[in-house]
């Protein structure tokens, strides 16, 4: 908010009005637009009821509902064993000798340098196990390297003292990391990590192309099952789950972030770090 | 590893069409997500509107169903293009997003003063941002703008899941072909993902470090 002010006065009362007149303007246009579309939807019978209709069928819902399961368990089981994954992958990371540091640097490259896709391919095709833990085993190979990475830089915003008055007291590496440090780098990242569940839980659909009967997959079987007139209506429940499902899983990260940087007792995130948190391209 | 040496034009057309798909999309998400980034912070408000609705929109949305939408929704409504074009489109549509949150938050990295001394000294919107805001975000912009293109980079693989031939698409097609190679043939286009990304990678590392310095 501060930003918007920096940049520009406040307007005055004729910027106002240009600002009222070209926002007429831009509405009427956009409506003009939407008008467009929705000729070109109508035309097709978009709106008929007929299109509609089947979202009165229990059974389509149980199935839908099937899906979202699917999707959920497969996010669920993933996001579990990405945590622990990641948290050992940073213990190892930040480790002071180099033979255990550098294969782990090597494989946290390796892990996110590759695509989510290719990872569940390789699991269905290469090991012996059902589709579900071939989309939950690319999930947890990708983002426990993630995890290690958000923990590690967690783990060097944190002030020199805290190492340094670890040391002190007579702490070994280990103990510094897991008594002072990780507990310290995990409140910080709290909100970071909960913005990587959204990301894990968009990548699910990727099981749409393994073959995996997430939710995406559930729907278009319906669609193949009740007929192609049913496209959109099912296109459009499923986008929906899927925004709604991510938007409260961001404003869980958003409300963290707040609360976060207003009780500062040592979990609070400066806030250069919270902004550059949400910008550096990670979390595509 | 047969399979992979006596398919290897194949991979090389695959690596062509994935590094296409990352070229194409790249630069229209780059052009795109900077005006998103312009609306968002503009004056106007109902222009900053649009830019949240769809940087929310969109990021909240997983590429796959993005991709469902331009491959098999968009035909319903006559829109017809080639596979190459909708991932394109897909990709473009959907790292948009990603490009406009990296430059604001590198709008919001340049101090305080600046916007406010380049305001004191008379100039306008277009002006602050334009001679004095964006040329110092670019510095801070262009380490998360090279992960998101890195991530593009990955994310053209999903286009292998919707008829493209890209280096998944020609993966999974080698894969059927030869069953016993499954390994090899796999190790190999991972590789070929490796070579675009880990460079990438070094590079953003090596951009921000030299930020870091200059700051």
């Amino acid at each position: 908010m501060s930003t918007e002010l920096v940049l520009y006065d406040e307007a005055g009362p004729r910027t106002r009005r240009r600002i009222l007149i070209g926002s007429i303007a831009g509405g009427l246009l956009l409506l003009v637009l939407a008008f467009v579309v929705y000729r070109r939807l109508d035309t097709r019978g978009i709106f008929e009821a007929e299109r509609w209709d089947i979202f009165t069928d229990p059974e389509v819902w149980e199935a839908i509902g099937r899906g979202l399961l699917a999707t959920l368990k497969a996010a669920g089981a993933a996001a579990a064993l990405a945590a622990v994954a990641g948290l050992v992958l940073c213990v190892l990371r930040t480790s002071p000798s180099p033979l255990v540091r550098r294969p782990a640097a090597v494989t946290i490259e390796l892990f996110r340098g590759l695509p989510v896709v290719l990872l569940m391919f390789f699991a269905a095709v290469v090991l012996p196990v059902s589709l579900f833990w071939a989309v939950v085993i690319g999930l947890v190979i990708y983002n426990s390297a993630v995890v290690a990475e958000i923990l590690r830089a967690g783990i060097a915003s944190l002030p020199r003292g805290q190492t340094e008055a670890a040391a002190a007291i007579g702490l070994s590496d280990l103990q510094t990391l897991r008594l002072v440090l990780l507990p310290q780098a995990i409140r910080r990242m709290m909100p970071t990590l909960v913005s990587q569940l959204v990301v894990l839980n968009k990548d699910t659909s990727l099981g749409f192309i393994v073959g995996y009967f997430e939710l995406l997959r559930t729907v278009q079987t319906l669609q193949f099952f009740f007929g192609d007139r049913y496209l959109f209506s099912f296109f459009f429940v499923a986008a929906g789950i899927y925004i709604l499902l991510n938007v409260l899983i961001s404003r869980l990260a958003i409300y963290l972030e707040r609360r976060g940087s207003t009780k500062a007792a040592g979990g609070g995130v400066p806030r250069a770090l919270a902004v550059v948190a949400a910008g550096t391209g990670e979390n595509v | 590893m047969n399979a992979v040496f006596s398919n290897l034009d194949l991979y090389w057309v695959g690596f062509r069409t994935t590094l296409g798909l990352a070229v194409f999309a790249g630069l229209i998400a780059l052009a795109l997500g900077t005006l998103l980034a312009a609306m968002r912070v503009s004056p106007v408000p109902p222009l900053r509107w649009l830019g949240t609705a769809y940087v929310e929109l969109v990021r909240n949305t997983p590429l796959t169903v993005v991709f469902f939408f331009f491959v098999f929704v968009a035909p319903q409504v006559d829109i017809v293009v080639p596979f190459f074009a909708s991932a394109v489109a897909a990709l473009s549509v959907y790292t948009a997003a990603f490009v406009c949150e990296a430059v604001r938050s590198g709008i919001n990295s340049v101090g305080v003063g600046q916007a406010e001394a380049a305001r004191s000294v008379g100039l306008t919107f277009p002006q602050v941002l334009g001679h004095v805001v964006l040329p110092q975000a670019v510095r801070s912009v262009v380490p998360p703008l090279v992960n998101v293109l890195i991530a593009l980079a990955k994310n053209t693989s999903v286009a292998g899941g919707f008829f493209v031939a890209e280096l998944f698409g020609v993966g999974k097609r080698l894969t059927n072909a030869y069953s016993t190679d499954v390994l090899a043939v796999l190790i190999g286009v991972a590789l070929c993902y490796l070579v675009i990304t880990i460079p990438a990678g070094a590079l953003a590392n090596r951009v921000e470090r030299r930020v870091a310095v200059a700051r």
